[in-house]
This record gives C-alpha cells, structure tokens and sequence, in this order.
C-alpha cells in the first residue's frame, strides 16, 4: 500500500518536449511509471520519447486515461497549465516548475479548493512510491520499497532523509515532497493524515523548514489525530531574519517562523525532533524496532 | 525586491492614493527648487534608503526655510544610515524626497500583506498609526482590524467601507478612505506586490487622507511581466555579494562565518549552513545553485564564494536530483583549472551520476577532499579550517 500513487497510476505530462519534462520523463519511464502521453502545445500529433503529445490535455484525454499529470512548463505559464489540469478533472497535479508568481498560486488555490483535484508543488521534486511509480524529478535509485512515510517542504533534504530510511533498511510507503513556496497545494496536514490512514506506513518522516507556520500546526495536528511515530527534522536554524533563504517561503518574517520555534512546537507535541538530518535514519529506525 | 518611499508613493498615487506634494532631490541645490517648486511653508527632508525606522536614525527633516533645507541635504547626503532594519552595516543616501509637511489630525496603520495560512491577500490595519505594528501587536492588540480579501472576487466596495469605519473615519471622510484602501489593493494586485505598508496614513486639519510614508515589497517570481517595476531596483542599497549572485541567477546570502558555501537545494543548504555549526564552525554564506546547474554554473557559483575574501574552506554539497553529479564535478575541475584555489575544498557528492562525478574529481589529479556524508563533510570542512587558521 501506500499513498497518493502506485502502480496504478497513469501519468501525463504537461511540457514533455522541453529539456526537463524529456530528461525526467525518460527517467520515470525507466524507473517503470505508467507515463501514457504528453502536452505540449503547438506539438499535438507528434511522438516524443515514442509517446503521443497533444496540444491539449482535453485532446489527450479523448485516447488516456489519466490519473495523475505532471507539470515541467516555464514558471510564467506554470498556473495556467495547473489550471489546465484542474479543469480537465486530473485527480493529481504535481507541479515541479520553481518560481511560479505568488498571486498566480492564489487564484489557482481559490480554483483548488472547490474541485476534486489535489495540487503537489509547485517548486518541489514531485511524489514516488517506491518500486511502483515515480512522478518527478527524485533520484529513483535511493528509494526502497517499505514502510515510512516521508513529506517534506525541501528536495534535497527528502532525497536525505530517503537515502537514511533506504541505508536503514526501512525503505518508504511513499515520499511526497510539498514544495517550497509560500502558497502551494498538498500541506504536511493533508500528507500526514493520508499516511495515519495508509495500513503500510508505520512511521512518518517530516521535514520542515523556517517560515511560516505549518510546523506548528501540523505538531498540533501530530499530537491530536496521529498515533504513528514522527520523526521531524527542521533547517535553518542558522538562518538570519528578514532574509530569504532559496525558497520564497523560507523567511523568517516579525520573529514568527523560527527553526527553535518549530522543533519546540514539535517536541512540545510529542515528536521525536533531531538536530541534524543526519540523525533521521537511526531515529526512525530505534522508533519501529522500538 | 524592495523599493525607495517616493517610488512607492508614486505607484500608490497613480491607483488613487493620495499623498502630499513632493520631488526627489540628488543635491542640496535640487533639494531647495524642489521645495519651491512644490511650494508652501513647511517643508520635509526625507533620507530614501531600502528600510523603515528612518525618523530615529535621523533620517528625516522638518525645515522652515531655503537654508534649513540644504543643509538637511547637505548633511543627508552620503551618510550612512543605520537602523534596526539594515542591520549594523547601514545604507547610504543617495537619493533624497522633498515634501510638504502637512498638518495631521491622527494617523492611521494600514499595510496588505499575503495569509500563507489562509491563502489570501489580507489588510492589516490600526487605528494606531506611526508606530512598529509589532509593537503595536503586542501592547493594543484591541487597535488590529484584519480583512481577508476573497480571490475570486477581489476587494468589495462594502469591504472597503467596513474597514474606514472600523477604523473611525469620519463619515465625511469615508468615500476619500474607501478610494485609498481600494487603491492600496488594487497596487498591490496589478503589479504583483507582496507588501503595501501606509504607515502613518493620515487624516491633515484640512480633511485630506495621506499617505505620509509608502513601502511596498514585490515577487521577484513576478517580475518577468512587470518590467516597470524591475526598472524601479536600486543596486546601491544591496549587499554587493548578493546583487553579482543574482545578477548570474544564483540565490545567494552573505553571512558572517568562514566556511563557503556552494550547495544544491534551499533545505539542504540551510542543513548543511546548520551541520557546519553544528560541528563548531560558522558558514560564511547560503548559496543555492539550483536545479539543472550546468559546469559553467558551477564553475560561476564557485568564483563567487571563493572571492569572498573571508573564506577559509570551501564545503560542496551536492545531493543530485534534478542535477547531474557528473556536471558538478566537471564544474568544480574546470574552477580548479582556471581560478586560483587557495583554500582547501571539500566535495561531498550524491544521487544521480554520482559514481561518474567521484570519478571526475578522482581523475582531475586536484587536491580536491571528498567526503560521503552530509556529517562527514561540515567536519572535515571545520577541521580544515581550522588547520588553515591555526598554520597561519
């Protein structure tokens, strides 16, 4: 089991001619994901990777199904394409583009809200079940099919995090990766109920970092509906206020949105904190043998 | 990115703000024709630098006369500015804003900002004008009116004239208030704004609502489509390290340590910022190089730690995805190549290509310190450090 995606899914993806969507297409296609077509528009009737490309997703649409679709457009048309996706009933939309304006995702966000579908990203490296599907730009080697659950606001650091649960020989359900933008679609709230509720996930891997405050929330979250241990890991705590640190959402703004805020909310809730990603493994690993 | 008070006037006033009578001046002389120019009895001197809390540092003159005004500009002009906001290196004036001084009944707070929780545009507002709104938070919170604006919709006509009220403006006043917060709104929309803060806005004895002093922040993200705003940038009031990294699309902050920094990814660069003092050194800058950084990039993102002149050790961090190991290391050989790398460098690489990239930097013959782990590398790059500080 697991959440999200599995082998199941059939993907789509929108901006599969660009240099991106090619490269990182080609890799889910070898890692063994069912990707069935691609959008590029103006590029309709063509072949790419030996897959058909549409102009539309509605075109697409008309010869897939499609359970889930990937975004690798240019950051200036990154919310119409998600848009695009919503529009057409997609029930996953992950979206990998870095930079997508911050009012764009608040009206993308307001269309959300009242659909069926749910928005991974965007500025993130996408979502993948190990050993079954694999939609983004992660490397598929260091994932191992088992039993944490993994949600981050940060690439690199799930890509950490993953690497330790895999040395550890815990392996992952499925490891989905928010984004770090201030606004975006799937939070650590929604990620963490969907791993309470998944039978396969025995633990659960939260990375958080400075700004904002979903630590926060997600620690009360933790202590009221999750009985599955947590292991939560949060950078910068060397971060200096009012600098905004790579993401747009990495910010520490009014003295809200520390790093000694976040892990005392977390260990305040019961949470098994570390002080460096490179603890994650053995953590996790002394909860479920525990 | 930030701009200047009359710059951000000039924006608001062109959405239906209203603001006093003013010009900008670059030298005493122009200081003295503006304030003729705009005319009146009473006129202020005010110091544009990238930052608020100006009045305290002595950033901001009330003059009566020709004379008072050109030696407030005199006197501006050049200096160095600190305040709490621009931390201890301060800014320098460049630029100074004349305006006329206008006679104020109360003041008012009202700033927009973006609700990352309630995803939103919200107005917050006091009726506690002039002050820090932090401050104001913690001693009269009782003063906060908040409004969400709903995106579908936008900001409403009765939104506008809920808020004046709340805020006790007098009825006569109200279409005057209503046209300022919806002007303040519509800036804040149409051009991609992420902060619009009035504060003072201000009711004059002759029943005007003022904007006294304007800051408004944007999305950099957005910029690609506000080419007028772009324009608007004032390198002067940067941290020169961080105009050259943008300036060659990389996310750079400078900070204090001396251990550089060159690190794929914004989370992992603040763990490895966090692993390096963690271990007992200090990091001397975050440097993301992004996704899909090709051996140029590399090689560029490599220069400009290395010119930082404070840095002792280099700590390369790469945990590949969207990047290639095997590009990294290429970029790093091609720095060993043509800079002159004098401090020891410490390469940690992993994820996709990673067996192609230990091998580049095995091949390369460069005294290049390779480690396996994120742990292992902060502490080879502290000890190394150390060793270079203590050999001196």
């Amino acid at each position: 089991m697991s959440i999200l995606i599995s082998n199941n899914t059939r993907v789509l993806c929108q901006g599969i001619t660009g240099t991106q969507g090619s490269f990182h297409s080609q890799q889910a296609i070898a890692y063994g994901t069912q990707v069935v077509a691609g959008v590029t528009p103006g590029r309709g009737g063509t072949a790419h990777l030996e897959l058909p490309v549409y102009d539309t997703i509605d075109q697409a649409l008309e010869s897939h199904a499609v359970d889930a679709s990937v975004i690798y457009v240019p950051a200036p048309f990154a919310a119409d394409a998600i848009l695009e996706a919503v529009y057409a009933g997609i029930k996953i939309i992950v979206c990998i583009t870095e930079g997508v304006p911050v009012l764009d995702m608040i009206k993308v966000n307001a269309v959300l809200r009242n659909s069926h579908s749910l928005l991974i990203g965007p500025n993130c490296p996408g979502v993948i079940t190990p050993g079954e599907c694999k939609i983004g730009i992660m490397p598929g080697e260091i994932h191992r099919p088992g039993n944490i659950g993994i949600v981050s606001r940060s690439g690199t650091l799930t890509y950490v995090a993953v690497n330790q649960t895999t040395q550890h020989g815990l392996g992952q359900t499925t490891c989905v990766g928010i984004g770090g933008d201030p606004i975006h679609g799937l939070d650590f709230l929604d990620c963490l109920q969907l791993f309470e509720d998944d039978e396969a996930t025995q633990g659960i891997i939260m990375v958080g970092e400075i700004g904002g405050t979903a630590e926060e929330e997600a620690a009360e979250f933790i202590q009221e509906k999750v009985t599955k241990p947590v292991v939560a890991y949060i950078a910068g705590v060397t971060a200096p206020p009012g600098k905004r640190m790579g993401h747009a959402g990495a910010i520490i703004s009014g003295g809200k949105g520390t790093a000694e805020q976040k892990f005392l909310a977390l260990e305040k809730a019961g949470v098994t904190t570390v002080h460096s990603p490179a603890d994650i493994g053995e953590h996790m690993s002394m909860l479920i043998n525990a | 990115m930030d701009i200047h008070e009359y710059q951000a006037k000039e924006l608001l006033s062109e959405c239906g703000v209203g603001i006093a009578p003013g010009g900008l001046a670059y030298s005493p002389e122009q200081a003295v024709y503006r304030a003729k120019e705009i005319g009146g009895h009473k006129w202020v001197v005010k110091a544009q630098i990238h930052s608020g809390a100006r009045g305290k540092a002595g950033g901001i003159k009330i003059c009566s006369n020709d004379e008072e005004i050109w030696d407030a500009a005199d006197e501006l002009l050049g200096k160095r500015l600190v305040t709490h906001q621009t931390g201890p290196a301060g800014k320098v004036v460049y630029r100074l804003y004349i305006e006329q001084a206008t006679d104020i009944v109360r003041e008012i707070y009202l700033a927009l900002v973006l609700d990352r929780d309630k995803q939103r545009v919200v107005f917050v507002t006091s009726t506690e004008g002039g002050m820090d709104i932090e401050e104001v938070a913690a001693t009269k919170p009782e003063s906060i009116h908040r409004l969400e604006v709903e995106p579908a919709v936008g900001l409403r006509d009765f939104q506008a004239r809920e808020l004046a009220f709340a805020l006790g403006i007098h009825p006569e006043l109200i279409s005057q208030a209503v046209r300022t917060i919806k002007g303040a709104y519509r800036a804040f929309r149409d051009l991609d704004a992420t902060m619009v803060e009035i504060n003072p806005l201000v009711v004059t004895k002759d029943n005007r609502v003022l904007a006294l002093d304007a800051k408004m922040g944007f999305d950099d993200n957005a910029l690609f489509r506000r080419p007028n705003i772009a324009e608007l940038r004032d390198k002067s009031q940067e941290d020169p390290r961080e105009t050259s990294a943008s300036d060659r699309g990389l996310s750079y902050v400078g900070l204090d340590g001396d251990i550089g920094c060159m690190i794929n990814g914004a989370g992992l660069a603040m763990a490895t910022m966090d692993m390096i003092k963690h271990k007992g050194g200090e990091p001397a800058n975050f440097l993301d190089i992004g996704g899909g950084a090709s051996p140029d990039r590399v090689t560029k993102a490599f220069k400009l730690v290395l010119d930082d002149e404070k840095v002792k050790a280099i700590l390369v961090n790469i945990f590949a995805g969207i990047n290639r190991c095997d590009w990294i290391a290429e970029g790093v050989v091609h720095a060993f190549g043509k800079l002159e790398v004098k401090v020891p460098v410490i390469v940690r690489l992993s994820g996709t290509n990673v067996d192609k990239g230990v091998q580049i930097l095995k091949d390369s013959g460069y005294p290049i310190i390779t480690a396996d782990t994120l742990a292992e590398a902060a502490e080879k790059s502290v000890a190394e450090r150390n060793r270079v500080t203590n050999a001196k």
